[in-house]
């Protein structure tokens, strides 16, 4: 069965990205495919390369980029929800004229497109919010 | 046939009456992160009356140190089960 996963939840306030995390492995454990997982509102926060956790703690942004690279998953943050948090790519940071980024590579910024494409194309799409 | 995820605590009491108004007697509801603390014993005749069956997810219950003999719990491979045994996945968050 083909998976897409929404992450709504940011890394830190929370429970949701962790509980997404654990989900996608299980997904992927139990033989089906994740077609995308699709980073939104303070979800975003998950696609950040600056995020420093203390080394006892789950460093949940690291462990996307992990799995991602293990099992090649397309990772979308959304672009409008990203930009407006500080949560950019090179590309962006040209447009609105600013000095750094930190978007991580193993992340993509993308329009909401990407999500109701992930709709058509997935079995399932399993959200995971958070309370902001 | 549809799953059900609820993440929020009995403290959001409002966030299950949405839950529970959308189910029906085929649905099911999967109690997540906080949403587990409705397995509590006080809150057992609220879940009596939910229509259709109610799981609470196993890691979150360890995790805060939660034991539910009356609700069913289910592993992560077993929340992924559920999302394939049912239609489609509604999150209440």
């Amino acid at each position: 069965m083909i998976f897409s996963i929404v992450v709504q939840a940011s890394p830190v306030q929370n429970q949701g990205a962790e509980t997404a995390l654990r989900f996608a492995r299980a997904v992927l454990a139990a033989g089906h495919s994740i077609h995308r997982i699709f980073f939104y509102r303070d979800g975003v926060q998950n696609g950040s390369a600056l995020s420093c956790t203390p080394q006892d703690e789950l460093n949940i942004p690291q462990q996307w980029q992990a799995l991602a690279k293990q099992h090649q998953l397309d990772l979308v943050v959304c672009i409008a929800a990203a930009v407006r948090r500080g949560v950019i790519n090179e590309q962006e940071a040209t447009r609105y004229k600013r000095e750094q980024w930190n978007l991580n590579d193993a992340f993509e910024l993308s329009g909401l497109g990407q999500l109701v494409e992930a709709c058509i194309q997935s079995d399932r799409v399993v959200t995971f919010g958070g309370r902001s | 046939m549809v799953l059900h995820t609820l993440n929020q605590a009995p403290a959001n009491a409002a966030c299950m009456a949405s839950a529970l108004a959308a189910m029906t007697a085929q649905d099911t509801l999967l109690l997540i992160e906080d949403g587990v603390y409705w397995t509590l014993p006080t809150f057992a005749s609220q879940l009596a009356n939910i229509p259709g069956s109610v799981v609470a997810l196993a890691p979150d219950l360890q995790a805060r140190g939660l034991t539910s003999d009356a609700i069913e719990s289910v592993d992560d491979a077993g929340f992924v089960a559920l999302c394939v045994s049912h239609d489609k996945v509604v999150s209440w968050f």
